[in-house]
């Protein structure tokens, strides 16, 4: 097992180093590069594939490395039926991914960042789904917000895409701090900060007075990332993102993860009063919401991502109830969704980037142009139907199983669920055969079957939604099973297959296909009154986010107006005098101030430095001309330079000279930039006020320093420096030692801030010279 | 600021500026010095050639934008941080490696290299600074 837990670590690198490389390939192999890349995946789901045969005995596979043991922070990941399960969807639906993404945008010109984009998040959601430890978690979490965000937002110059990227990042974003402030909270009642260690705990956060605290912040993150109800709004919003990515993050993926958060911890927090309350009620509410929502849209693509939305929501719902059958259901219904609404997906986009539109008033009678998608997109739309013999339809006999078992208790969830499945039934063949039946109708390009890599994609997810379906004994055996004994926390056999039984469930999917079809008949009427009633009713909680951010806006712009002036001689004033205060005031009323020093005995070449510096200050104060202060500020800075030099402190003297250096050149710099008059114009009186205020600032500086000298010198740091600067870091300059090995932390926060510092600045002087131009205005739109 | 000597001098200062900088970082370890104070060094070069010569010969000479270079360096620093976990140790546990070359042992090490990430975002830092500033407006 050795060579197996090594190469996950590698694994899990591997996408972000591709992704480094991603945009070098793209120039050298143009659109080509997309199969080299596509291996990345490829390998993974591989080497995934091979832990199969273990984790199917119900085997869990750890490990790790300590990362900061001091802190008792670890990288370790944790391989059950759940994380194998998901890691596979992720880079196998990766790898077709990749492959789509280079015919979908194979002349654009970003097409390199693209893919680097898709790399860095199927990096980030692997990380998050193989995770043990919850700083990881965390971490894989929010970085797959960012990427998210970076791909909503990948056709920049459209306002829409950068509005809705800024949504996601937002939504899920908070939701992530909250996910992250759970995570504390559990870590505090447990004390295990590692998954496979929480798994372990029992009843222990159940019972803890704390569990309701923990658990409405873990939905916080679960919610915010599966789009539940209300919170659902920035997922069709997403759909502004090339296609490749809305049938990755925003279908088959990212908006898992909170599925995933729900299902992993269902073993220590499910089962209880709240979770099967809140999960349920909420879960049916965005399903019945999101169905109804979708058989309004026209678009293929928003179609697809309301029923995505209400298919997020019915799995909320069956994880919240939480039988046994009802997490065998979860689970069959979340593999059968990522294959066929992937596939559907790309078939929307693969007729979106041949026919010139996804319009589906404008689209009919595709059958003869693009056989080969048509075949695809009605193998997927069958098992989004739930039709046999597809895997949709195990997974439908499996819901209605799981709710009818428990009538009357959840008689409620049971007629939403054949409700919205039946308006889902009908979406699923407005999409999978409606476009391709019919008169043809002539669209703005003239469509075909699109290049390999547009149909590999569909044609294989589509064809594992029906294997699976096929083969039922072997799928679940490796999938369906090892998952539900994961997230159950006892071993779970599913017994539903292919093969139709005579009982309540199976003639609830009759039910549910007979309502579908006559939804899939009256679909143009549904949507019509669909949209009277969305137009009656006005408001939605996506326009419930613009009041929300132009409320935060306009609280900030008061906020701002109060406390900022904007003067720079008034921050400085204040900045001096609160450091003046600090400086004194505790020394004076505590009773500390220093004793008079006895004068200093010192060579006379230390004096002429002091002179020097002197000098140089004197000229700063006196001359009226401000390039002379600044030049004369460098005169004393030198002094002080050599004075360090000759009390024996090279290293801090040469920091000195060039920042002194460096100050000098970029004060005067910024002078002739901000066109600042040559001469100060201060009037007498603000003069000694400054001047008061530098005094105090001096004398301040002066007392303490000699209050530092009076005391004896604490000698530990010093001397522990001494001793292992060259025995365990092997060096002699202690000052470097200490900096780049002994507080390196520290030192990479600085240079981390050093960079940020220096990319404020530059877009501060982009913005001065941009002011009065359009440019700066269309930044501003949010 | 274009005076004639200045402006032929400047490019001769600048290289042994710079030459000097890189010097001064890779002795860091053992004598005063180190990447803060090399990429002071060399952003300083910058500066004066960019008065000397204007904006657009520094930013042909250095051909990558600084704050690219800033941002190689803070990659470059955190991937020397994390090479000590493939060795199965605490996050940035300093890696050494004793070569023995032309009669002299070399030490190569990731403090080293860490050092050498600081001293580019120091330089791309300041360099970038300057010139914008250096810059006319437009």
């Amino acid at each position: 097992m050795e060579i197996s837990i090594d190469l996950t670590m590698a694994g899990l690198f591997t996408p972000f180093v591709a992704a480094m490389f991603a945009p070098l390939l793209v120039k050298r192999l143009g659109a080509n590069a997309a199969w080299p890349l596509a291996l990345v995946p490829a390998f993974l789901f591989g080497h995934y594939a091979l832990m199969l045969g273990e984790v199917s005995q119900n085997e869990i596979i750890t490990g790790g490395v300590q990362w900061i043991p001091t802190l008792g922070v670890n990288f370790s990941w944790l391989i059950d039926g759940l994380s194998l399960t998901f890691a596979m969807l992720i880079t196998g639906i990766g790898a077709l991914i990749i492959i789509y993404s280079g015919a979908y945008l194979k002349d654009h010109e970003y097409l390199g960042r693209f893919l680097a984009f898709i790399l860095l998040f199927m990096g980030a959601m692997q990380g998050l789904v193989l995770s043990d430890s919850f700083l990881m978690l965390f971490v894989f979490w929010e970085l797959t917000s960012i990427a998210s965000f970076l791909l909503i937002g990948f056709d920049h110059k459209n306002e829409a895409a950068r509005r809705a990227a800024l949504q996601a990042l937002l939504v899920t974003g908070l939701g992530g701090l909250s996910l992250l402030a759970g995570l504390i909270v559990v870590w505090n009642i447990t004390g295990v900060r590692e998954m496979s260690l929480l798994l372990a705990t029992g009843e222990t956060l159940r019972e803890s007075p704390f569990y309701l605290l923990a658990f409405i912040l873990v939905l916080g993150g679960a919610f915010t990332k599966s789009a539940q109800f209300p919170l659902h709004f920035w997922l069709p919003n997403a759909m502004e993102a090339p296609t490749p990515v809305s049938a990755y993050l925003h279908s088959a993926t990212m908006v898992k993860a909170g599925v995933y958060l729900l299902m992993r911890l269902n073993p220590v927090m499910g089962d209880t009063v709240p979770w099967e309350t809140i999960l349920p009620v909420f879960g049916t509410l965005t399903l019945a919401i999101g169905s109804l929502l979708a058989v309004r849209q026209t678009d293929l693509k928003l179609m697809l991502a309301y029923t995505t939305v209400a298919s997020l929501g019915l799995l909320v719902l069956l994880v919240g109830i939480g039988t046994e059958k009802a997490i065998s259901a979860a689970v069959l219904y979340l593999i059968a969704h990522c294959l066929f609404k992937g596939a559907l997906f790309m078939v929307a986009g693969a007729i979106d980037h041949e026919a010139g539109t996804r319009d589906i008033t404008k689209l009919g009678g595709l059958r003869k142009a693009m056989p080969i998608t048509f075949a695809a997109a009605f193998i997927a739309a069958l098992s989004m139907g739930s039709l046999f013999p597809l895997y949709g339809f195990i997974a439908k006999e499996e819901i209605y199983y799981a709710l009818s078992a428990l009538w009357p208790v959840y008689g409620w969830v049971l007629i939403i669920a054949i409700l919205a499945n039946a308006l889902m039934f009908g979406v699923a063949f407005g999409i999978g055969l409606k476009p391709f039946l019919g008169a043809e109708i002539k669209t703005p390009k003239f469509a075909h079957d699109g290049p390999i890599g547009l149909l590999i994609g569909p044609m294989v997810l589509a064809l594992a939604g029906l294997v699976a379906g096929l083969f039922w004994a072997t799928s679940h055996f490796y999938f369906a099973n090892p998952t539900a004994s994961a997230v159950s926390g006892d071993v779970v056999m599913i017994t539903t297959g292919i093969v139709p039984k005579l009982n309540v469930a199976f003639a609830l999917s009759l039910l549910t296909i007979a309502l579908g079809m006559l939804a899939y008949w009256k679909l143009d009427m549904l949507r019509i009154a669909m949209a009277r009633i969305v137009t009656t009713f006005g408001w939605e909680p996506d326009r419930g986010f613009d009041q929300f951010m132009s409320g935060a806006i306009t609280v900030s712009v008061a906020l701002t107006k109060a406390t900022q002036s904007g003067r720079f001689e008034r921050y400085m004033t204040i900045t001096f005098i609160l450091l003046a205060c600090t400086l004194l005031l505790p020394m004076t009323f505590a009773g500390e101030l220093p004793a008079w020093p006895a004068f200093p005995v010192a060579r006379y070449y230390d004096w002429v430095m002091v002179l020097i510096a002197a000098v140089g200050i004197l000229a700063v104060v006196l001359t009226r001309d401000r390039l002379t202060a600044i030049v004369s500020l460098g005169i004393q800075g030198f002094a002080v330079a050599i004075i360090y030099l000759l009390y024996g402190a090279p290293d801090v003297s040469l920091t000195q000279f060039m920042v002194e250096t460096l100050s000098v050149v970029i004060l005067a710099l910024v002078m002739t930039k901000l066109k600042l008059t040559i001469e100060d114009h201060r009037p007498n009186r603000e003069k000694s006020i400054d001047f008061a205020i530098a005094a105090a600032v001096g004398i301040g500086f002066m007392l303490l320093l000699f209050k530092v000298l009076e005391g004896r010198l604490d000698l530990v740091l010093p001397q522990f420096f001494e001793e292992f600067s060259y025995a365990v870091a092997h060096g002699r300059n202690i000052v470097n030692v200490i900096l780049v090995d002994f507080r390196g932390v520290d030192t990479l926060g600085e240079i981390g801030v050093v960079m940020v510092a220096g990319l404020a600045i530059l877009a501060l002087i982009g913005i001065r010279a941009l002011r009065g131009d359009t440019a700066i205005s269309e930044g501003k739109q949010l | 600021m274009q005076t004639l000597i200045f402006r032929t001098t400047a490019p001769y200062i600048c290289a042994l500026m710079i030459l000097f900088s890189i010097f001064v970082c890779l002795r860091g370890h053992n004598e005063p010095g180190g990447g803060f104070i090399g990429g002071l060094i060399a952003a300083s070069a910058f500066a004066v050639f960019g008065i000397s010569n204007g904006v657009i010969a520094v930013r042909k000479s250095i051909v990558i934008h600084p704050m690219a270079i800033a941002g190689f360096g803070l990659l470059f620093g955190v991937c020397t941080c994390v090479a000590s976990l493939f060795f199965e140790q605490p996050f940035f546990t300093g890696q050494w490696l004793f070569v023995d070359a032309f009669g002299v042992t070399v030490a190569l090490s990731t403090p080293m290299f860490f050092d050498i990430g600081v001293y580019f975002v120091v330089v791309g830092t300041m360099t970038t600074i300057a010139l914008a500033l250096e810059e006319d407006s437009h």
